[in-house]
């Protein structure tokens, strides 16, 4: 795509507002909100972290040695709920707030003060969530699904957690409305929607997405709620309710919910991939056809979580058919970056290789899921360690490793200055490495039937426990490489960024300064 | 497709290092030993070779290219983007191969499901944290017992050497006999379960308030374990299965030996119990149903679990305490003991809770008393 862009120079007078800490409070400017989004993401992520550290070192060896297995419990709970809501999801939604003004040419996004209020509603939410530790009693212990009756039985850890998913469904939802209003109003002159970066495609998708499911879940938190304190039986066979339909309500959203943390994963690679190949993205009317399956199946495949519950076998297979049918998108995605880098010029500077290595590694991720959409299969390893493997596979090697594609690949429009390949590449090939450590052997575990949610395990697996834990070790702490990597790019230190540090890259966004000036494109670019 | 599948198996098993490997089952699936099992492991093997040659056919492309198509060994970048047959291939044949994968599952699903016409059919309620098995049909009916694991403490907290089946060991295990069709009812007392037994091939949520059921014909004579599969609060990882599978003989003797301990242990319910009987009694009970939350020591784990030792519902008066051993605390981890345990236990584990650690109340609670308290 080219573009006439006016001259941005005189964007560079400073807005006059607060200064200091109020200047954050009160910001509306999407590049400071998508600012906080990514720190707020990054510090949950560090804390989820922790916890997970904390899991793995109890399961090092067989015996209790370091929690109590109630402890434990509100560990893995707390682990899955901070990762999925504190970590991936907030750090996409920064992503989505800095960058999709700049790839439509948009000045903004369309709702500035309720884009301040969407993110500050989290900070509040974390507070509840990991104060809950702190309660009496401790934090929620059900699992981060929250399976009643387990849930019902749960002290006030578990109606903080409940307050806090509602608060975070509300900002989630907000923030998808924001970016739905943006992408379909405000792209620049000449901008069509079949020529919009994928990027903007997969967001716009996953906004939806989010619009639709948020909803359901706070639901189905509100059921365990009333249940828990207002004396209605949802989930209570003997006030004439059901287990098993809080499971439903919550897949309902779950799955969905899958597809909203990997969507906006394919538009970052999607958009990587094609620049250090130097070519363009192979398919593009494809790839957005195929994420426009993927999310329409996501509603129809629920159940699949839930094979070992006793439904008939009708229902049985009609979720397995329909889950084994995403695997044609989603393979047709692979393909299309396969045959985007085919005969292609590449060079591996650190978003490359994240983005190659997140197409490597996901893909492993996606074939486990097709051997769990085969229910039988599914019911020997559901609620085991394959599915542990399985998860992290698609949620740590897909989400988080194109977050980090696209955080080198952006940092250079960020901050102004280039970060240290040398850093990167080290960040990457730890965290690649210790991944595969840590979750490669939990196939294994699964298979032989290693339960998963477990303080203790028995003695045949030991070895590769570990294993993993050792693995855990390494990949927690290659992260803080990544702090140094930012917190020098942020400090100055390094070769300045030109406006388009990449030599091929496309997109609206390399044709403004680096770093990115506080307001762009006040006067729209016109795309041709 | 099993024969291909075994093929697979055998060819894999011809190097020696990963044959012995594999053959400890350490990296798959357990050894079926029921005609499901051995359909879902021969599928899992299958669907293992068709991802690999895919992955290996797709990474082979994507690696061919990373080392070729570099901008360092002077590639230059074509500038195809779109080519609509290689689009349209890629997408139908992945139906194919799905479709492929689906026929032989689709048969399994159906067979399953299939629980008509068992010889025995035993009922399984999952307890926080425990077992409870009865047997309601085919030979052996009537009988029925609390599974509980029977690892020591010691061992879990590390103050003493782990045993061969650490985790995996029960006080009084499933019996069945071999190469019969065994149907399992699942329910539970308070929240979901999962039965699950890998050998057998069989994973069943147990969920509070309904039935669900399963089934498996072991053809082969052995120790199966399993765990609880469902995340049930604290004792999760504590609540083992384990089957063992004989032959018909042995099954009937197990069967006859089972009814006569029944009747021999059959309790008198207008029995008077003097304090101490109960109290010796209680402590067994005590131990085995609710020190898991109460603990030995009665000093519980507060708030979720509340101390004993000088609880005013313990030192009060007996009825408020009957009336919560019998019918659980709502909203809470505390079960109905009321049907789950006999009336002389549930006087002699309340009679033990009034007189053990600081609560000596000097109280006997009679069997008698919890029959009238029941409703």
């Amino acid at each position: 795509m080219s573009a006439v862009t006016p001259d941005q120079v005189h964007d560079d007078h400073h807005h006059h507002g607060p200064t200091g800490l109020m200047r954050w409070i009160t910001t509306t400017n999407h590049k400071d909100i998508g600012t906080m989004y990514l720190i707020f993401s990054f510090i949950m992520f560090l804390s989820g972290g922790v916890m997970a550290l904390t899991i793995r070192a109890e399961l090092f060896k067989p015996g209790l040695q370091i929690v109590q297995p109630e402890f434990f419990n509100q560990l893995t709970t707390m682990h899955g709920l901070v990762m999925v809501f504190g970590a991936i999801m907030p750090a996409f939604v920064g992503f989505a707030n800095w960058m999709l003004p700049l790839m439509i040419g948009a000045s903004d996004m369309a709702f500035a003060r309720m884009n301040n209020w969407s993110f500050w509603l989290l900070p509040v939410a974390a507070i509840l969530l990991i104060g809950s530790f702190f309660v009496p009693g401790g934090a929620t212990a059900a699992g981060w699904t929250l399976y009643a009756p387990l849930s019902v039985q749960m002290g006030m850890g578990m109606d903080l957690t409940i307050f806090a998913v509602h608060i975070m469904g509300i900002s989630s939802i907000m923030g998808a409305i924001n970016i739905v209003v943006t992408v379909l109003n405000m792209r620049a002159p000449g901008m069509t929607m079949m020529k919009m970066p994928l990027f903007c495609w997969t967001w716009l998708i996953t906004a939806y997405l989010l619009i639709a499911v948020m909803p359901v879940l706070a639901g189905a938190v509100t059921m365990i709620l009333t249940d828990r304190h207002f004396g209605t039986s949802f989930f209570n066979a003997a006030g004439g309710g059901d287990p098993v339909l809080y499971q439903h309500v919550f897949w309902f959203f779950g799955h969905p919910e899958v597809y909203i943390m990997i969507l906006p994963a394919f538009g970052i690679v999607s958009e990587i991939i094609p620049t250090f190949a130097r070519k363009p993205l192979f398919g593009y009317a494809s790839m957005v056809y195929a994420t426009a399956s993927i999310a329409i199946l996501s509603f129809v495949v629920w159940a699949h979580h839930m094979f070992t519950t006793g439904m008939p076998a009708e229902t049985q297979l009609f979720f397995m058919y329909a889950t084994m049918l995403i695997a044609v998108p989603t393979g047709v995605k692979v393909f299309n970056w396969v045959a985007t880098m085919w005969r292609g010029s590449m060079t591996f500077e650190t978003p490359m290789l994240w983005a190659t290595g997140f197409i490597f590694v996901f893909t492993m991720g996606g074939f486990t899921g097709l051997i769990c959409a085969i229910a039988p299969i599914d019911i020997q390893v559901q609620d085991t360690y394959y599915v542990v493997a399985h998860f992290h596979y698609v949620l740590v090697a897909g989400s988080l490793f194109a977050l980090f594609a696209g955080a080198y690949y952006w940092l250079p429009k960020w901050t102004g200055v280039m970060y240290s390949e040398f850093i990167g590449k080290l960040h990457f090939w730890c965290s690649i490495i210790f991944f595969n450590i840590t979750f490669f052997p939990m196939h294994f575990l699964g298979l032989a039937g290693m339960p998963r949610r477990i303080p203790d395990y028995a003695l045949q697996f030991a070895d590769f426990n570990a294993l993993a834990s050792v693995g855990a070790f390494g990949f927690g702490l290659s992260q803080l490489i990544f702090i140094v990597a930012v917190v020098k790019c942020v400090r100055g230190d390094g070769k300045k960024a030109a406006a388009s540090p990449w030599e091929d890259a496309q997109g609206l966004e390399w044709t403004v300064p680096s770093p990115a000036p506080h307001h762009t494109f006040e006067i729209p670019p016109v795309v041709k | 497709m099993s024969v291909l599948a075994r093929f697979a198996v055998t060819a894999l098993s011809a190097v020696p290092a990963v044959g012995a490997w594999a053959a400890q089952s350490s990296v798959n699936l357990q050894t079926p030993v029921t005609a499901v099992a051995t359909e879902i492991y021969d599928m899992h093997t299958l669907m293992m070779i068709i991802c690999l040659v895919i992955f290996v056919a797709v990474f082979g492309v994507m690696f061919w290219s990373v080392f070729h198509h570099r901008k360092s060994k002077g590639a230059v970048a074509a500038h195809f983007h779109e080519n609509t047959m290689v689009e349209i291939a890629w997408t139908v044949i992945p139906v194919l191969i799905l479709l492929g994968m689906a026929y032989p599952a689709t048969k399994t699903v159906i067979s399953m499901k299939d629980t008509s016409n068992p010889d025995i059919t035993i009922k399984a309620t999952g307890y926080q944290w425990k077992w409870g098995y009865n047997y309601i049909k085919g030979e052996g009916e009537g009988i029925q017992f609390v599974s509980n694991m029977s690892t020591p403490q010691e061992q879990i907290q590390g103050r003493a050497a782990k045993g061969e089946h650490y985790l995996l060991e029960v006080d009084k295990p499933v019996v069945v006999p071999v190469g019969k069709k065994v149907r399992v009812l699942l329910t539970a007392n308070d929240v979901i379960h999962a039965w699950w037994v890998p050998a057998l091939g069989v994973k069943q949520d147990a969920i509070p308030g309904f039935i669900r059921d399963t089934w498996f014909r072991a053809d082969k004579e052995g120790v199966y374990r399993g765990n609880c599969a469902e995340l049930c609060g604290k004792d999760h990882g504590f609540m083992p299965i384990e089957v063992h599978v004989l032959s018909a003989e042995k099954y009937s003797a197990w069967v006859a030996d089972q009814q006569s301990k029944l009747a021999a242990t059959k309790e008198d319910p207008t029995k008077e119990w003097a304090l101490a009987e109960l109290v010796a009694k209680g402590e067994q009970v005590f131990a085995a149903n609710c020190a898991a939350c109460h603990q030995a020591d009665g000093k519980g784990m507060p708030p979720a679990f509340p101390p004993l030792d000088g609880s005013a519902v313990v030192q009060g008066p007996k009825a408020e305490q009957i009336q919560t051993v019998l019918n659980g605390r709502e909203g809470t981890a505390m079960a109905a003991f009321g049907k789950q345990l006999s009336d002389t236990d549930l006087a002699a584990v309340i009679t033990y809770t009034r007189n053990a650690w600081s609560n000596q109340t000097g109280e006997a609670i009679q069997p008698a008393e919890i029959a009238a308290a029941h409703n």
